[in-house]
């Protein structure tokens, strides 16, 4: 296995010189020693094993250490809380999250629990059922932090008769529900622009409750309390009208998915993922006390990290509750290493102990190596601009160090103490035929398997362009989440979730009255019917138009929009005296009547057309509106652009990843040519993993930002593995290129498809995960992990082949100087 | 329309008279302290009391300025007169004239409202624009005046009948000491289900209310400052600054100099004179 940049120097060893070592170790025997030291080639190797000495000697030190180290850390999960809002995804400063904000404080806060209610019999306008609407719309306004409730029941209807003019519920309190009167309320609400296919469907089978909720943001507690309260409301609601489906979406019930999911992962994936590592552990370690002592590796690992993440005062969200999850997939591949080779010893007849300094010595720098890289992968997350994911590459890194620490020190440590039983002369011989064979082959066939892969990777890279990226969000969460599945219902038979919003301003106070700005308002919304993907456009001047007909005695010739400002500005002033409680104008205009907004209800759209359609608008708004700059905004227009942002973002990231991942490998090879060799293998599989996805999956969202970095931390790992082998045979063992290729697969190649199985089953099962985001990103993780390891045994070796061969018949010098410090996992 | 305007009770039937009638007996109104007074009987006194104290008045006008903020400190100004007639029949409310003077292109709009105690407003609106006046039926007693954080029921006339009482305790307020004191609204459209109102010792000036909602949330609050006595006897408070706690808006009322007894009449106060109100 690997190779790692060990210190010449015994006195900047790990742990101590190597006379300290020989003087003392108390349950290390000379013979132990000796033989370690016998196959020691280098100074880091000797430093290595006077480590090893060391931790054995102060063994119950080292125990009590790690579990004091780990439980000091998990005090700190206390702390720890989900969060429920979705602007955890935006960075303080996302431009589309400030523009949200700023309409936000100009008009009313757009929060809201929607009860989306269809009667089995398809009938709205039935007596039984209006009545219950009626009564679920009064009860919601004792849902908590509500500020308003819209239903068809309170629709403020306005009618005239003669010079009177009535305002009031369209289905009042009192009202007695005949056939006459159930007739004149279907006939307004299905008439009325604001009304359907937003609050009424237009096949009058769907109807909403929709109820503003105003946070006060106070405590993490308060979508919890709504969501008490309004589940409460739908259980009565479905035990008093059996006869009636209700769902329930909006923006509370989502923020209130993001901890459902979060939660339900937690609780899935986990033991999910621990299933995986008892098989892992029963196929390689075989080995009660093995298998137990990684147990609590990489439980203490975990425990840790977000014992740690607890005292960073982290809140989980679904991207970093899958860190345990990455964690324990990398945890358990530093704590088979070491277990596989020190079994594999013992069956050879080592002793205990001398069997542990040797996996020590062969996997320290491996290990270390695999942990640095990953760090950094992990840690390059803090570059994306969604903070989730920061927190995710914080916690992952936490834990990846501390699995480090636990395999080198706890876990020797527990073995020594522990009794360990295996049969002796099962080992040795492991089967690396296959293994010879695949050198073979790559070796006789060079130039074809070259050629195919290149072409391979090169008709993979062609299919990225055609990935979509797509974020909308209702699909971030599996159908098997309520949320999902309330909103999927209300999306198909009323309306969905996504809205975009435009604030059009006059440039005067009071403005919205004028007639020129009205007609243009009014024009863009004409405008705005005719875009595809737009389901409802709910503007002010319907309002204008049917005031300017009540105020005409109700003449139709009337519903248009008044000629005169201050005719307009009256009927405006005459309609806000008219509105009861809570059903003010404040969420359509401004205080200053200088700007309305424009509300558009998309269909079941990919954030790619909303973009579209946003384009499109602001084109429009350019030519049409050049007084006042207008940008759509809308937790939806957020999301539209969080892949895109978080991409740049993470463009610096994943660079910085790339650079310090690619000088920690050449400092690890020592050698700047193969350094440089490996960059190919390293990027190769994140081209191929994306082209796999293009054609298979076709649509990604948010994990493809991060996806790169995070892989690359882990894929480098074989590469180096390979080289580190292959620099060996060249340079210790004097081989050709041919010979060192050789070498090279049957000393690692066992164990790098091994490792790449561990990994991949650990990434693939955050296909489990409830969250598309985890999902999406567990399964390129496990792709690009798998071709990685093809990558190292097809394209890595004929490039070697071709390379370093070319490079000999020049007559240039060999494989130079630099030593490595490599072990072989013989 | 006045804020605060006392008034006649209604003929209350059974105890409320007994205790309003025990109490005018006794002329021990400054501190209703009565012996064995339950926390009920003494909040509706201290209301009666208050109202007592602003009998008489006749009629009066003044000129406001409405200043309405929004969360991001945007601001919008209305200016707009408002005349009131005392009503001596305590089943009635009083009537009020509000004309608009700003924004220009609402000037010289006027609504007329003759209120009632536990029933929606009679309510005229004058559009010069339309140069026609249209009678609103709405339930808008509740809802925002013009889209200030006033409601309407907030501004108009503070009947002692519109409420049922309960006194809660006495505490300082400012430099003065206060009764504070439950009222819940009789009327059933009414968007609160309570307001706590402190009401000062020595005049029974309303000084702070705070208002909760239909679901008994405290969504704003009211405060009354530069109060001026005129008449000797009648006390107006002239700036009046309401925050709504939920939305973060808040309003501000700036009172000019009120004229009382100016001469109005109940014709004044018809719909068919509210196209020549000025």
């Amino acid at each position: 296995m690997p190779a790692q940049p060990g210190d010449q120097e015994p006195q900047t060893g790990a742990a101590g010189s190597a006379e300290k070592t020989t003087n003392a170790p108390i349950n290390t025997s000379e013979d132990d020693l000796s033989l370690a030291r016998s196959r020691a080639r280098t100074g880091f190797d000797r430093s290595v094993i006077s480590y090893a000495a060391w931790v054995l000697r102060w063994r119950w030190a080292a125990l009590i250490f790690c579990i004091l180290v780990a439980v000091a850390a998990a005090s700190g999960a206390r702390h720890l809380g989900f969060t429920s809002d979705y602007r955890v995804f935006f960075g303080d400063d996302n431009p589309q999250l400030l523009t949200y904000e700023a309409l936000q404080r100009t008009y009313s806060k757009d929060d809201n629990v929607s009860f989306v209610l269809k009667p089995d019999n398809g009938q709205v306008f039935s007596p039984e059922f209006l009545t219950a609407l009626r009564d679920l719309t009064d009860e919601a306004w004792q849902v908590p932090y509500s500020t308003r409730v819209d239903s068809i029941t309170n629709y403020q209807h306005s009618f005239a008769d003669g010079d009177d003019l009535t305002v009031q519920d369209l289905v009042g309190a009192n009202l007695e529900l005949n056939p006459a009167e159930i007739q004149n309320i279907r006939t307004v609400a299905l008439g009325e622009p604001l009304l359907v296919d937003k609050v009424i469907s237009g096949d009058a089978q769907t109807t909403s409750v929709n109820v503003t909720i105003t946070l006060p943001q106070k405590s993490e507690d308060e979508t919890a309390e709504v969501m008490a309260y309004a589940n409460q409301m739908a259980e009565k609601f479905r035990a008093d009208n059996p006869n009636v489906k209700l769902v329930m979406t909006g923006v509370i019930p989502l923020n209130n998915a993001f901890n459902q999911s979060a939660k339900s992962d937690l609780e899935t994936l986990i033991p999910t993922m621990y299933g995986v590592i008892l098989l892992v552990m029963v196929i390689l370690v075989r080995s009660a006390t093995g298998t137990f002592t990684a147990l609590l590796v990489i439980g203490l690992s975990v425990v840790t990290a977000m014992g740690v993440g607890g005292y960073m005062g982290i809140k989980l969200t679904p991207p970093s509750a899958i860190a345990p999850n990455v964690i324990l997939t990398i945890a358990v591949a530093d704590s088979v290493h070491l277990l596989v080779t020190m079994l594999r010893e013992m069956r050879k007849g080592a002793s205990k102990n001398a069997a542990i300094i040797e996996s020590l010595r062969v996997n320290f720098g491996p290990v270390f190596l695999t942990s640095l890289t990953t760090v950094i992968g992990f840690l390059s997350l803090n570059f994306s601009d969604a903070p989730p994911f920061h927190d995710l590459g914080n916690i992952s890194s936490v834990g990846v160090a501390a699995a480090w620490l636990y395999s080198i020190l706890l876990l020797p440590a527990l073995i020594s103490i522990l009794p360990v039983k295996v049969k002796a002369g099962q080992g040795g011989a492991e089967k690396a035929a296959g293994m010879d064979q695949l050198a073979d082959f790559v070796i006789e066939n060079r130039k074809p398997v070259l050629i195919v892969m290149i072409l391979i990777v090169v008709g993979l890279g062609a299919m990225i362009p055609r990935i979509e990226l797509n974020d909308q969000f209702v699909k971030y969460f599996d159908t098997s989440l309520e949320f999902r599945a309330d909103t999927d219902f209300a999306t198909e038979n009323l309306s969905g979730v996504y809205q975009v919003n435009w604030s059009l301003p006059s440039g005067e106070s009071g403005g919205i009255s004028d007639p020129e700005y009205l007609a243009k308002a009014e024009a863009f919304s004409s405008w705005l019917k005719t875009q595809g993907g737009v389901a409802h456009v709910q503007s002010l001047t319907d309002t204008f138009k049917r005031l300017n007909m009540n105020m005409h005695g109700d003449d139709p010739a009337f519903y248009k929009l008044p000629e005169e400002r201050d005719l307009a500005a009256q009927y405006l002033l005459l309609f806000e005296l008219s509105l009861p409680y809570g059903l003010d104008l404040n969420n359509q205009i401004n205080v200053d009547k200088s700007a309305m907004r424009v509300i558009v209800t998309t269909d079941d759209i990919s954030t790619n057309q909303l973009r579209t359609l946003e384009y499109a608008a602001a084109a429009w708004l350019e030519t049409n509106f050049p007084a006042g700059k207008t940008e759509a905004s809308s937790p939806f227009v957020m999301f539209a652009y969080i892949s895109q942002r978080n991409i740049i973002g993470m463009l610096t990231g994943t660079v910085t990843a790339f650079i310090l991942i690619s000088l920690s490998l050449m400092f690890a090879l020592r050698n700047f040519r193969l350094g440089v060799i490996s960059l190919v293998p390293n990027l190769v599989p994140i081209i191929m993993a994306f082209g796999i996805w293009s054609i298979f999956v076709g649509e990604v969202g948010l994990a493809s930002s991060v996806v790169t970095a995070t892989s690359l931390g882990i894929i480098v790992d074989a590469t180096v593995h390979f080289l580190s082998k292959y620099q060996r045979g060249r340079r210790d063992r004097n081989e050709d290129v041919e010979g060192a290729v050789r070498y090279a697969f049957s000393t690692v190649g066992t164990a790098l498809w091994v490792t790449s199985a561990i990994l991949v089953a650990g990434f693939g099962v955050l296909a489990f995960s409830t969250f598309r985001i985890n999902e999406d990103m567990g399964l390129l993780t496990a792709i690009a992990i798998a071709v990685a390891l093809i990558a190292d045994f097809l394209l890595l070796p004929t490039l070697l082949l071709t390379v370093d061969k070319r490079r000999k018949q020049r007559g240039e010098a060999n494989i130079g100087a630099p030593q490595i410090a490599t072990k072989a996992a013989e | 329309m006045t804020f605060y305007k006392k008034h006649h009770t209604r003929a209350h039937s059974g105890l409320a008279t007994l205790i309003v009638t025990a109490l005018a007996v006794t002329g021990a109104l400054a501190t209703p302290a009565a012996l064995a007074e339950s926390p009920e009987e003494k909040g509706l006194a201290i209301a009666v009391e208050a109202d007592k104290r602003d009998l008489g008045w006749v009629d009066s006008e003044a000129e406001l300025k409405m200043i309405l903020t929004n969360r991001n400190g945007e601001t919008s100004t209305r200016e707009l007169r408002i005349k009131t007639l005392e009503v001596q029949d305590p089943d009635v409310g009083d009537k009020s004239l509000t004309i608009f003077d700003h924004p220009r292109d609402i000037e010289g709009t006027a609504f007329l409202s003759h209120t009632k105690i536990t029933e929606p407003d009679d309510q005229w609106l004058y559009l010069p624009a339309l140069k026609r006046v249209k009678r609103i039926s709405s339930a808008n007693k509740s809802g925002p005046f013009v889209g200030s954080e006033f409601a309407y029921e907030d501004l108009i006339s503070q009947e002692v009948a519109k409420y049922t009482y309960k006194w809660l305790r006495d505490e300082a307020c400012g430099d003065l000491q206060c009764f504070v004191i439950e009222r819940f609204p009789v009327y059933e459209n009414s968007g609160y289900t309570k307001q706590v109102v402190w009401i000062d010792q020595e005049e029974y000036r309303a000084m702070k209310i705070d208002f909760y909602d239909r679901k008994d949330s405290l969504l704003k609050t009211l405060v009354n400052a530069d109060y001026k006595e005129y008449l000797d006897q009648y006390w107006r408070a002239h700036t009046l600054q309401m925050d709504n706690h939920q939305t973060g808006k808040s309003t501000t009322l700036t009172f000019e100099e009120y004229q009382f007894k100016i001469g109005s009449n109940e014709g004044d106060f018809t719909s068919n004179r509210l196209k020549r109100a000025r």
